[in-house]
């Protein structure tokens, strides 16, 4: 009895602190460049997973972060010497996400206090760059500034409030686009649970953008043979040019 | 119709790009020149990183300048001891702008340097050829003979050593002097992805003194080599290279160049000059403005070590 007793007290306790886990599927597990690639779209979904399968009434918060691979950065400020705007004063970054991108169920601030999204860096205020040590911290703030506004300016920094849908408190999905400049390399999704401003569950799931077929081809080429690679540009050149003279000389 | 293009990672409309080859090629064909002074600004102009502009642009000219070479050869038009000169020193000139344009390329100014470069050097040749060829048309209005060009090389020139025989050129000067024209060009190809030919030409009329029908063939015979050396160079120190878009600018170029080539045939030389002389100067002039105008992005980003 006292067995038996210990064992339902056991499966209480255990049961009572269940975590809320998350189940996570990405659309595709490689994105591939070809000749034709203007872009692309990943689609983040999967379900939540409450102890006990007890669907609270209201849902909690979901971030989805999709975020590329990281490459030093050297911001240059432009100052007119002499009449003439030149790449001035730098400051370089040292971890730099070629690919960032957020999408939660509603504004990063109204989700978690400042604290708690720098922890997890959800939100692009929150990255932390790695700028170079020795440079004074407003002016880094500054030149941080403008890293960002340049990559969102190219859609390489998103943020969406309305990124995450919810279905019936257990499904959710979030789409994200990648447009035609973003970096080869290896991604990761990263999805976490926030209720009341703390983050309950957290997964991940990884995928690789990269070029294939001709692009592949033509990329390691150049990369690997560079030799090779020059010399059948020049020949590539010479026969396009050869060509030409043979056509145009016959109609005259 | 987008391309992707596998060196300078973007997508790009490769109907624009084609037509963009065959404008620059109708200019080169109704003017006699490679064009790389502006195929290089307007790649930059959209979008296109400066090293991937430069270094695709020079591989275009290697083959833009094949069939005009061809056609000269034929007439014997191609004073092959003096290319040959030119060659050399073109090849040193490369090697040596490779190393300017790797050092600039550390620094972060290449793109302002080489658009500092076209301004000055499409200025001065601009503004020259302006001069040159308003004198001419005022000339032929007055009804007179047109000036007389002068066939005798500057005296520096005939003052230096090692005399040689050239009988193509019609000249008997030391080597050295050809040989340091085409260094100093052999510098701007690699660093501004052009031919060459614009500076060239004039210089071998007016420094070398050269016979006049030897002069483009002459020229066209040395930017073949001198660019293929620059592609091979770009190819393996700043792996910029891109064929796709090479192929893509010649597509349009060739094409581009006949026409040009049967609508100078309806205008007069003169008026041809004046003609290049005001686009060159044109892009100067937007260049200029580039540079001068704040710009709306006030911080630019350097990817990698």
């Amino acid at each position: 009895m006292a067995r038996i007793a210990l064992a339902l007290g056991l499966w209480l306790a255990l049961a009572g602190a269940a975590p809320i886990r998350l189940i996570t599927q990405l659309s595709q597990a490689r994105i591939e460049i070809n000749t034709t690639f203007r872009g692309s779209e990943m689609l983040v979904f999967g379900a939540i997973q409450y102890p006990q399968g007890s669907v609270p009434d209201a849902p909690p918060d979901i971030a989805v972060v999709v975020r590329g691979p990281s490459a030093p950065v050297t911001v240059r400020q432009k100052a007119r010497i002499a009449g003439i705007w030149v790449n001035a004063t730098g400051v370089r970054f040292e971890s730099v996400p070629g690919f960032y991108a957020v999408a939660a169920t509603r504004p990063i601030t109204q989700i978690a206090d400042e604290r708690t999204t720098a922890i997890y860096e959800i939100g692009i205020r929150n990255l932390q760059l790695s700028p170079a040590s020795g440079a004074d911290d407003g002016i880094s703030r500054t030149f941080e500034t403008g890293l960002i506004a340049a990559r969102q300016k190219a859609g390489l920094f998103t943020e969406r409030s309305d990124g995450v849908q919810i279905t019936r408190g257990v499904l959710y999905a979030a789409r994200i686009a990648l447009p035609a400049a973003v970096p080869v390399g290896d991604y990761t999704a990263e999805i976490h649970l926030v209720r009341k401003g703390r983050v309950l569950a957290s997964t991940s799931a990884p995928f690789v953008i990269d070029k294939s077929g001709f692009e592949r081809w033509v990329y390691v080429m150049a990369q690997e043979n560079s030799l090779a690679y020059g010399l059948a540009a020049v020949m590539a050149a010479l026969a396009a040019g050869a060509l030409a003279a043979l056509v145009t000389r016959r109609r005259w | 119709m987008d391309i992707y293009l596998p060196i300078a990672e973007m997508s790009v409309n490769a109907l624009l790009i084609i037509l963009m080859g065959g404008a620059v090629g109708f200019l080169s064909g109704m003017f006699g020149v490679g064009g790389g002074f502006l195929t290089t600004p307007l790649l930059i102009f959209y979008g296109i990183p400066p090293a991937v502009a430069v270094a695709s642009s020079a591989t275009q000219i290697t083959g833009s300048s094949v069939s005009g070479a061809l056609a000269y050869w034929e007439r014997g038009q191609v004073d092959l001891r003096m290319g040959g000169v030119l060659v050399a020193g073109g090849l040193v000139g490369a090697g040596l702008g490779q190393i300017v344009f790797s050092v600039l390329q550390d620094l972060g100014q290449i793109d302002v340097v080489i658009s500092l470069i076209y301004v000055l050097f499409l200025s001065v040749i601009g503004g020259l050829m302006l001069r040159d060829a308003l004198a001419a048309l005022k000339a032929a209005r007055a009804g007179q003979a047109p000036p007389a060009r002068r066939s005798r090389h500057l005296p520096w020139v005939a003052a230096l050593p090692w005399k040689m025989r050239f009988p193509g050129s019609g000249l008997y000067i030391s080597p050295l002097a050809p040989l340091l024209l085409g260094a100093a060009v052999g510098i701007l190809t690699v660093i501004m992805g052009i031919g060459g030919g614009f500076i060239m030409v004039p210089a071998m009329v007016y420094i070398l003194g050269m016979r006049a029908q030897a002069v483009v063939g002459t020229s066209l015979f040395q930017i073949i080599f001198v660019t293929a050396a620059t592609t091979m160079l770009h190819a393996t120190a700043s792996k910029s290279v891109d064929i796709v878009l090479a192929l893509l600018l010649l597509l349009g170029g060739v094409t581009g160049a006949q026409l040009g080539v049967r609508a100078a045939q309806k205008l007069s030389p003169d008026r041809l000059r004046l003609g290049l002389a005001i686009v060159v100067l044109a892009v100067a002039g937007v260049l200029l403005i580039g540079l001068t105008l704040t710009p709306a992005e006030p911080f630019a980003l350097f990817e990698g070590a």
